[in-house]
């Protein structure tokens, strides 16, 4: 690839139009499961109407919602550390953006393959608790600096089964990059029927999304945020689009794991039956993969709207004595079976 | 993990610096530093996406200053109501501590596993029982930790 011969040069174009399609990709997605999820499918288990008012059905109450916000005055606390507490948003949302690099929509519609993909992802995804921590302890608020550290103690907790949840996929597979992955999943037969990893994975499928509802701090995993002990933790001296950013980071990034997990899992965007290579892909491989994320989210905002909130002991105790030692033993499991085959 | 990381890097700087000219003094790049190029141009974008959106709110959200009697009330930290005391950054249990100690051991764990997931066929047996080895010295940790008593909290 030539740099710096012509603006034309192809890299540049691929990454001006990369760069275009992920900036509208982003809020799109924190919208589309915001609208449909915590507005409609949760009124809807909790047997009462949700919003009606904006739009037909209610459907644009997330864009009157942010028009709003914009029109807040930003506020900072006198007491606050000025420059921490406004960069701490942004470094959350920064790690939302980066997690969208390497998700494949298509085997060739992909921001960057990266060879190490997966690993990428949770490195990326780890910069948040660095920017909870921050939002914490900038506000100079005691409920805001309790909710911080606990979303720390939360975040790292949770984010060593979510790694090895996935170490299972990659011994399957052989490689870290995601695209890799989604190939290496469209070969797997047991007998003469090809399935995804989530049949061979799925202690660590149930692992993954347990982890991955704590990574976004919902219930029943939120007590970072607990309104009812904290106000809103970390959140409560946020005012206007800086908070927005912590809303929109979350569901995005919601959107993000759960395209990670039916990459993972479910095959991405391949369809069995229809050969990898084929250029079909190009087309139907974003609807495919859209259709698989919805339906992990689907699972995710299940248990956020049926349980109710974890003791901060017990969430403790439930990743480090239950979810590591399951993966654990599943990785051993898996390791065997790869070296008795091969 | 360190020699992984840095092989494919020290080849790309290599090659940047073996071919300056190929053409007309336009320098060619390898996979991976393209590749990172976009990782930093994306975060570049999360940057600019920022900025955007700020920008579009100081136009048209009220700004009333940091100064003025009515302000410094408006700018107390939000304590549920009532009035602040002391200072909000004061001390937290030591629990914590204890939990992102556990992280760091485990997270070096996560760290070695990943290069001998990916190549599990070629070591075979030998990075099998090694592993596995790794694995129960790791766990004999965390069954120290649990017998301490470090995730009983009442």
């Amino acid at each position: 690839m030539m740099l710096g011969d012509t603006i034309f040069d192809v890299y540049w174009f691929q990454t001006v139009i990369k760069v275009l399609v992920v900036a509208l990709l982003i809020p799109t997605t924190a919208l589309i499961l915001g609208i449909v999820f915590l507005f409609k499918v949760m009124s809807w288990m909790q047997s009462r109407l949700g919003p009606q008012e904006a739009g037909p059905k209610g459907l644009l109450q997330l864009l009157a919602d942010g028009a709003k916000f914009l029109q807040k005055e930003d506020l900072t606390p006198m007491s606050a550390d000025v420059r921490v507490f406004r960069m701490a948003p942004i470094v959350v949302l920064m790690s939302t953006f980066l997690l969208f690099v390497i998700i494949p929509a298509s085997p060739n519609l992909v921001v960057e393959n990266l060879p190490n993909g997966v690993f990428f992802a949770f490195a990326v995804s780890s910069l948040s608790v660095i920017g909870v921590l921050m939002a914490g302890w900038a506000s100079a608020n005691k409920y805001a600096l309790l909710g911080g550290i606990r979303a720390a103690g939360q975040l790292i907790a949770y984010e060593l089964p979510m790694v090895l949840a996935v170490v299972g996929v990659v011994i399957q597979a052989g490689t870290l990059s995601m695209n890799g992955i989604v190939v290496a999943q469209a070969g797997f037969h047991i007998g003469p029927i090809p399935v995804p990893y989530i049949v061979t994975q799925f202690p660590m499928f149930l692992v993954f999304l347990a982890a991955t509802q704590a990574e976004l701090t919902q219930a029943p995993f939120d007590m970072p945020v607990a309104e009812s002990e904290l106000v809103a933790g970390y959140q409560v001296e946020y005012s206007g689009f800086r908070f927005l950013f912590f809303f929109m980071a979350e569901f995005a990034t919601a959107f993000a794991f759960a395209a990670i997990a039916a990459t993972l899992f479910l095959g991405g965007y391949y369809v069995p039956g229809l050969d990898i290579n084929s250029g079909i892909y190009w087309v139907l491989g974003p609807i495919v993969l859209f259709t698989k994320i919805m339906l992990v989210s689907f699972l995710i905002f299940w248990f956020r709207f049926t349980y109710p909130r974890f003791r901060e002991d017990q969430l403790q105790r439930f990743a480090w004595k239950w979810l590591i030692p399951i993966s654990l033993v599943w990785i051993s499991v898996t390791a065997l079976f790869k070296v008795w085959v091969a | 993990m360190l020699a992984a990381i840095s092989a494919p890097f020290s080849q790309a700087v290599s090659q940047a610096v073996a071919d300056p000219a190929t053409s007309s003094g336009a320098v060619e790049y390898s996979d991976f530093v393209r590749q990172y190029l976009t990782v930093a141009i994306f975060s570049g974008l999360a940057l600019a996406m920022v900025a955007l959106m700020l920008g579009m709110g100081a136009m048209l959200r009220p700004s009333s200053g940091r100064k003025g009697d009515f302000q410094s009330q408006k700018q107390i930290v939000y304590e549920s109501g009532v009035d602040p005391v002391g200072l909000g950054w004061t001390q937290t249990q030591v629990r914590y501590y204890v939990f992102a100690l556990l992280f760091v051991l485990f997270d070096v764990e996560a760290v070695f596993i990943f290069p001998w997931a990916t190549r599990l066929e070629a070591y075979s047996w030998f990075g099998l029982v090694e592993m596995a080895i790794f694995i129960f010295l790791l766990l004999l940790g965390l069954v120290y930790a649990i017998r301490k008593k470090v995730l009983q909290w009442l």
